[in-house]
């Protein structure tokens, strides 16, 4: 078996056909990812028994003539901040290295029920703080494509796993672009549904008006397949919608004649290196399939970071408020007073990305700040969200890069913080407006590092979204 | 300086994180460093724009409450697993006294 070079599809086909048991993939996906593992770090700890006994409930099904599920025997990576009953979830955290979660994530319940084999948890910047993975208290993760390189972050551990071929798909967690950013970076495809699309009922939380869990897939299919399975209303979200959950497969049927699309000017005007000419290139591809480019505005892009950076450390400073010394496993020893414990347990666990924001966000939120700094974002935040809005009047889809540049060098950024924020430019927006977007590959520059191009679409219509990256995949990409 | 080392260790406290001198100084820097970009925000009229307190999308004004129905609960014991410390079913925590 080629665990590297399986798809969803090809997985059912076997198990349909009894070329082989669920059981043995399990045990061949396990040896495979725990062999192949110390060339990239994707993964920080394994989950064998979950695995097989996930998978030998799949053959039981089969065995009985039932249907197995969508996403049956399919070995899946789940990102270390979504968390998992009886297996360890750290979110690359010195403060939860010993975490065991008593319940499962939603997604994770749903991923299991659709027959899907969970193999470990990946690496991550700790509390999904980052865009590299560096700041993960375990250690970074290396890129598959490029080992010297970042996988971007702060999914990086996800993304790896899935472009090595180490799982067939994986889940990840997106505040600022933290799914989209390291698909590209590696290379496969990676969803942020719309805000409320996908439970986030066992998600760490960061930034809580912002924080989604989507799928990373090496073709938009599995995508699209994943995100059929852990979409919808779930009770225990009160922020997960209503929303019907279309059979996304249906609109991969490569016909994107007639489809609008816009560049946002403000995205282009100062891309000119190799990535923005990949994205052109894109571009042109989409338009000889048939869609209709225009140039479109989106005149607020250059207040994004500073409303993300504002809203997002201040959610953050108030949801990490809860890693105090008594419930989550670590307390710093030889504490006099619970508030000494506090500031010890916080000061010895937290690493400095963490630290860093949590300054920034109890800043602005501190008395005298508030207005300043939280509501004024927030009004900001409404002005980019309407930008969108007025856009999709015109056009139905807006097509955009991923990042500036692609993947950097393990240690090349760690030191300036203000520019590593900087990066996040173009994903911030779209996560902003609560939009679905996308990372689809997009060809590799000359050093042959991964370029992603990003497909964002109007709220719950990621219907679209897939089938323009489906056509755009179907028709090869660029090169 | 957007923020003074007084200021810093002011935010600390309230965040409840100790820092070394050396943290302090270095977020000091970056801090001010963020905040003079945050700073941009001021060049935008705001006055009516709302703020976008909810990610809105359309939906009744009930829709997200769940049914009244009892749930199992986590149960004592799986709750305290992850205490540090615990002991006659409560988690444990140093002696409370005034800061």
């Amino acid at each position: 078996m080629e665990i590297a070079s399986l798809t969803i599809d090809k997985i059912r086909a076997g198990l349909l056909a009894r070329s082989f048991r669920a059981e043995e993939l399990a045990a061949e996906a396990l040896g495979f990812a725990e062999e192949a593992n110390p060339k990239t770090g994707a993964y920080l700890h394994f989950s064998p028994e979950r695995a097989l006994a996930a998978a030998r409930r799949v053959d039981e099904k089969i065995a009985r003539g039932e249907d197995p599920g969508p996403l049956a025997g399919v070995p899946v990576a789940v990102k270390d901040v979504i968390v998992t009953s009886g297996i360890r979830t750290t979110c690359g955290s010195r403060l939860l290295e010993h975490y065991v979660p008593p319940y499962d994530a939603t997604a994770i319940i749903r991923l299991e029920e659709a027959g899907g084999l969970i193999l470990g948890k990946t690496n991550c910047d700790e509390f999904a703080m980052g865009s590299s993975t560096e700041n993960s208290a375990f250690g970074p993760v290396r890129n598959p494509v490029a080992p010297d390189r970042v996988p971007g972050g702060s999914s990086g551990g996800s993304a790896a796993a899935v472009a090595q071929g180490t799982a067939v798909v994986a889940l990840g967690s997106d505040t600022g672009g933290s799914i989209r950013q390291p698909a590209s970076f590696c290379g496969v495809s990676g969803v942020t549904p719309t805000y409320g699309r996908v439970s986030r009922y066992g998600l760490t939380a960061f930034a809580s008006s912002l924080d989604h869990i989507g799928p990373f897939a090496r073709t938009v299919k599995d995508a699209a397949r994943v995100l059929g399975v852990i979409a919808g209303r779930d009770p225990r979200d009160s922020t997960s919608a209503e929303a019907p959950v279309p059979d996304y497969t249906k609109a991969l049927d490569g016909n994107v004649r007639g489809l609008k699309l816009g560049l946002p000017r403000e995205y282009l005007k100062d891309l000119t290196s190799e990535s923005g000419s990949l994205i052109h290139r894109g571009v042109d591809v989409l338009q000889q399939l048939g869609c209709e480019v225009r140039e479109i505005g989106l005149p607020h892009t250059d207040y994004a970071i500073a409303t993300y950076y504002v809203i997002a450390t201040a959610e953050a400073s108030s949801n990490l408020a809860r890693y105090d010394g008594v419930r989550y496993t670590f307390r710093s020893a030889d504490s006099a007073t619970l508030a000494e414990m506090y500031r010890n347990t916080r000061g010895d666990g937290f690493g400095a990305e963490c630290k860093r924001r949590i300054m920034l966000g109890t800043y602005v939120l501190s008395a005298g700040y508030y207005d300043a700094y939280y509501l004024k974002a927030q009004k900001v935040r409404s002005l980019i969200a309407r930008d969108f809005s007025q856009a999709f009047a015109e056009v139905d889809a807006v097509v955009a890069p991923v990042s500036p540049f692609p993947a950097f060098r393990l240690g090349e950024k760690v030191d300036d913080p203000l520019a590593m924020y900087l990066s996040d430019i173009f994903t911030i927006t779209g996560s902003l407006a609560g939009i679905p977007c996308m990372s689809v590959p997009c060809g590799r520059t000359a050093e042959g590092l991964p370029v992603g191009m990003q497909i964002l679409t109007r709220h719950f219509d990621e219907a679209t979204m897939f089938r323009i990256a489906d056509a755009f995949e179907r028709a090869g990409g660029v090169n | 300086m957007k923020i003074s080392e007084q200021e810093v260790r002011y935010v600390a406290g309230l965040a409840n994180l100790r820092l070394s001198d050396a943290e302090v100084a270095r977020f000091q820097a970056d801090l001010d460093q963020i905040l003079s970009h945050i700073d941009k925000l001021n060049e935008l009229d705001t006055d009516k724009a709302a703020p976008m307190s909810q990610v809105l999308f359309e939906t009744g004004d009930t829709a997200t409450l769940r049914l009244d129905v009892i749930v199992p609960p986590l149960g004592n014991q799986a709750a305290l697993a992850n205490a540090p410390e615990s002991g006659a079913g409560y988690f444990k925590v140093p002696k409370v006294i005034e800061r």
